[in-house]
């Protein structure tokens, strides 16, 4: 693997790019990582992902892989000797996967509509966003991890999330703290993990970009 | 409470994808026809998060989601591979199977369309048959040579599509549009995979007719 090209198309403060910064961080791959302008996205983006044109997109050795959880696995099957990120167990397996797509479902449309909108619509994604977190910490249980005793791809898919939170908190007015303690509780024992700290930006930092897209979408 | 179940409807794509595989295998499994109208407790049992159909359950522990389903088949059972063995293949594959869950909406709504909204739907939904298109430009399957994973999960473009077009009158796969695509379909309801995997047509047809009556009386 030492000859591997690894290059990630990322935008700094996208969840779905953390989690593969996160992977590749616990596999210790060395990459090359290239911020895309959303405003202007590069040729190099819109070649390798021609039919969303979103990022993130992984590239190893000129041949893309796109799709966030998709691209983790990817990254899990190919460097198979160390930091296994989903379980062994074909069944425990299943369960990753079926929690890693509730997250795609549920996760990302409410949130958005807790920064990105107004009145009732934001009261409705408030709701539907404290009843996620609720469900997933009901999956949580008493682990320390999604993955049970091992930081695993679960926790990889949900936890750029968190680093959003203090934005959520200011734009909806409520505290996760208060709604969801077990779930605060599992995000800070992941920000102990180097991969996850250095993976995520600091909350305040992208309180400020979100104040920027309000502005632009009319909420401000 | 051991072997295998299938929570599932005849008529529904996701249900017959997890059949298609489970015949790959050479598994038997009892099947066991949901009503929507009245979910059984089994049911909301196996799948608390959703409440839908299908679910697996094997040694009567559940699985649900049709492709999780599926990968869960693959790995569990002996018989021929369902998803590719090398790890770029399997994220290609994977990227295709999400990308038909997430855009059989679109081209179900413009089926069903009327009016004003039916010209905007439509345009939407030939965007996604013109990327299917490309993708099948040099393929005789998704799959490649052979039906694969992707075709299974392309059961609805493939098989469902024509007979809802049928039924509405709504046509939107034409082979001068979507060459590539028509003689993909046409192999594909060709072989006897699909053949012994699909349910009777001349049932689904009578379905979306009575559908279409039912809307066509319905409330204005």
């Amino acid at each position: 693997m030492a000859n591997d090209e690894v290059i990630l198309l990322d935008f700094w403060p996208s969840m779905f790019g953390m989690r593969l910064r996160i992977a590749l961080a616990e596999k210790e791959v060395k990459y090359e990582y290239k911020e895309e302008d959303l405003r202007n996205k590069s040729p190099l983006l819109l070649q390798m992902n021609p039919i969303h044109k979103k990022i993130p997109v992984l590239i190893h050795n000129g041949k893309p892989v796109c799709e966030s959880n998709i691209a983790v696995e990817y990254i899990d099957e190919v460097w198979k000797d160390k930091a296994p990120l989903l379980p062994s167990d074909p069944y425990d397996r299943a369960q990753a996967r079926f929690w890693a797509d509730y997250i795609d479902k549920k996760l990302y449309d409410s949130a958005r509509k807790i920064w990105g909108t107004k009145g009732e619509e934001q009261e409705a994604g408030k709701k539907d966003f404290i009843e996620c977190l609720n469900v997933l910490e009901g999956e949580l249980g008493d682990k320390p991890y999604f993955g049970g005793d091992n930081f695993g791809f679960v926790d990889i898919a949900l936890i750029g999330f968190y680093s959003w939170f203090y934005a959520y908190e200011t734009y909806g007015n409520l505290s996760t703290e208060a709604e969801c303690p077990k779930f605060v509780a599992w995000a800070k024992r992941c920000m102990q993990r180097d991969s996850v700290a250095k993976s995520l930006p600091d909350q305040h930092k992208v309180l400020e970009f979100i104040k920027v897209l309000r502005k632009k979408y009319g909420v401000e | 409470m051991s072997g295998v179940k299938l929570l599932g409807i005849n008529g529904s794509p996701a249900s017959r994808r997890v059949e298609w595989a489970l015949k790959i295998k050479g598994v038997e499994y009892e099947f066991i026809e949901e009503d929507l109208q009245n979910k059984s407790q089994l049911l909301l049992e196996s799948n608390p998060v959703y409440k839908k159909i299908p679910v697996l359950l094997h040694n009567g522990k559940p699985i649900a989601e049709s492709l999780v389903i599926i990968e869960y088949i693959d790995e569990v059972f002996e018989g021929p591979c369902i998803l590719p063995k090398d790890p770029y293949d399997r994220a290609i594959a994977r990227f295709w199977a999400k990308f038909l869950d997430e855009k059989l909406p679109a081209v179900w709504k413009a089926l069903w369309s009327q009016g004003e909204e039916q010209e905007e739907d439509k345009k939407e939904a030939y965007e996604v048959l013109k990327v299917l298109d490309n993708e099948l430009k040099d393929k005789k399957f998704f799959g490649g040579d052979g039906i694969g994973f992707v075709d299974i999960a392309a059961n609805f473009v493939g098989f469902w599509i024509g007979i809802v077009e049928e039924a509405t009158g709504v046509v939107l796969v034409t082979s001068e549009k979507f060459p590539n695509f028509c003689a993909w379909r046409n192999k594909y309801l060709n072989c006897d995979q699909v053949k012994e995997n699909m349910p009777s047509r001349e049932m689904l047809l009578g379905y979306f007719k009575s559908r279409v009556q039912a809307v066509a009386n319905g409330p204005k």
